[in-house]
């Protein structure tokens, strides 16, 4: 990751977003989230709070859960990114998305990609989790329709199909 | 209002070497930014005051823990996530691990650094108490080389260091002499995950055998919230000291906790309801110590 300080204003930027090699031009201060959305129109990961609090924007970044909102574009350089838009396979649905689409875990959607992306880092680590692994593991996005249960359902149904 | 990317500058020099000559060169022009959690909700929110930016994330000179018999060294760019999942830390450290885990959500304890948390210098940051009742010391380093300080004093004010521009912290040296005490962390805040503490307490303990009874061997007792920087009540240890845990004591240094902290009122709390379980949990940490067993 370098960018020389004569080098102001925009910069190529280039990961691999869903196992995609992209390369885009912005500025090294724009927030991956608007990368995403604007440059490569991946608009499955949402904008809510915008300052690292609700976790609608997470993303995985070389297999780790974060705020998209709070990562400058640079910081992306030469990382490998999962969206929401990475976890099906064609049209084969990832077991937590089937799970949540059956358990009533998504209302409105702002919040479900995030969900589902920190419920994917969650049962990497703990494949069979415990209702408490669960509050834990997504205590960091918020959701203000389902009042979680039938979240933490979906996840739980997730782990039992996926027996690890 | 949110600020303009195309307004602020942000490099990437990719050695340490590189982002000290460059803090050398421009003292004070520079804002260093390593994970972000703190910098970017800044940014979001128009309120940056700088415009040029250099990443310091994931420098490798900043990361790893190495451990030394005497000693654990975090690199000041090591996460939370990694802080929790050290078993060194975690077994010998628990009021860092426990800060670790109640800092943040699991996306931002996943970028969020253990320096960075030092330098936002927010008087409630939930790892800051350990540090002090640990007895941290900092690795500070810039192109004049490094120097090692304590961590006890390094805040002087609301968010002022003894951090000078040109330098960075690089790494936080702890001891490991603390494996028969009793270590007592609690937060107390709106709820317990990713809430902002109204108050955090960080202490270690033992007991000795006095002619009497059990008498307090060792006390350090540091909390969160309660003033412009963390606190350690090294005045409030030092009467604990020598004496055993009765409700005299309890009493005692429950009047001097709240006589040494100036917590205030904002958002999350009151003054008076920070003063009161800032002597409760102080209170509590002696009771617990009391019967702890835990002696020289």
């Amino acid at each position: 990751m370098t960018h020389s300080p004569k080098n102001r204003g925009k910069c190529e930027i280039s990961l691999m977003v869903n196992g995609r090699p992209e390369t885009v031009r912005v500025y090294p201060m724009e927030r991956l989230l608007d990368v995403l959305r604007q440059e490569l129109g991946l608009t499955g990961t949402k904008e809510g709070c915008g300052e690292g609090e609700c976790g609608s924007c997470s993303v995985l970044i070389d297999g780790k859960l974060v705020n998209s909102c709070l990562i400058p574009a640079l910081q992306a350089e030469g990382t490998n990114l999962t969206t929401i838009e990475g976890l099906a396979e064609g049209p084969q649905l990832h077991a937590l998305q089937t799970a949540f689409l059956e358990c009533g875990g998504a209302q409105c959607g702002i919040c479900t990609p995030g969900m589902i992306l920190a419920a994917c880092q969650l049962l990497e680590k703990k494949p069979n989790p415990t209702l408490d692994d669960i509050r834990e593991g997504l205590s960091g996005n918020l959701c203000r329709c389902t009042g979680y249960m039938q979240i933490f359902d979906a996840v739980m149904e997730a782990a039992r199909r996926n027996p690890a | 209002m949110r600020s303009n990317p195309a307004d602020c500058e942000l490099i990437a020099p990719g050695t340490l070497q590189a982002v000290l000559s460059l803090l050398s060169d421009e003292p004070g022009q520079w804002l260093p930014i390593a994970g972000g959690t703190d910098v970017m909700v800044q940014y979001a929110a128009g309120n940056l005051p700088a415009r040029r930016l250099v990443s310091i994330w994931n420098l490798p000179e900043l990361r790893g823990i190495v451990i030394s018999p005497d000693e654990i060294t975090i690199g000041a760019g090591c996460t939370y996530t990694e802080l929790q999942e050290h078993d060194v830390i975690a077994r010998e450290l628990p009021l860092l691990a426990s800060a670790a885990r109640w800092t943040g959500g699991i996306a931002n304890q996943n970028r969020g650094t253990l320096g960075g948390n030092i330098v936002n210098a927010s008087p409630a940051a939930d790892s800051l108490p350990a540090l002090l009742a640990y007895e941290a010391e900092l690795i500070l380093v810039s192109v004049r080389g490094e120097r090692r300080v304590p961590y006890l004093g390094f805040h002087t004010d609301y968010k002022k260091m003894k951090l000078a521009p040109d330098e960075l912290i690089r790494a936080i040296c702890l001891g490991r002499r603390f494996s028969n005490y009793l270590h007592y962390a609690r937060k107390v805040g709106a709820r317990d995950a990713q809430a902002i503490s109204k108050v955090c307490v960080a202490a270690l303990g033992r007991l000795r055998s006095g002619a009497t009874g059990s008498v307090i061997d060792d006390v350090r007792i540091a909390l969160g919230s309660v003033a412009p920087v963390p606190l350690r009540l090294t005045e409030v240890e030092r009467i604990a000291k020598g004496k055993p845990v009765g409700p005299e004591l309890v009493q005692l240094t429950r009047k001097m906790t709240t006589g040494a902290i100036q917590p205030i009122d904002d958002i999350r709390s009151t003054a008076r309801y920070r003063s009161a379980v800032a002597g409760n949990l102080v209170a509590e940490f002696l009771q617990q110590l009391r019967g702890s067993g835990k002696t020289v």
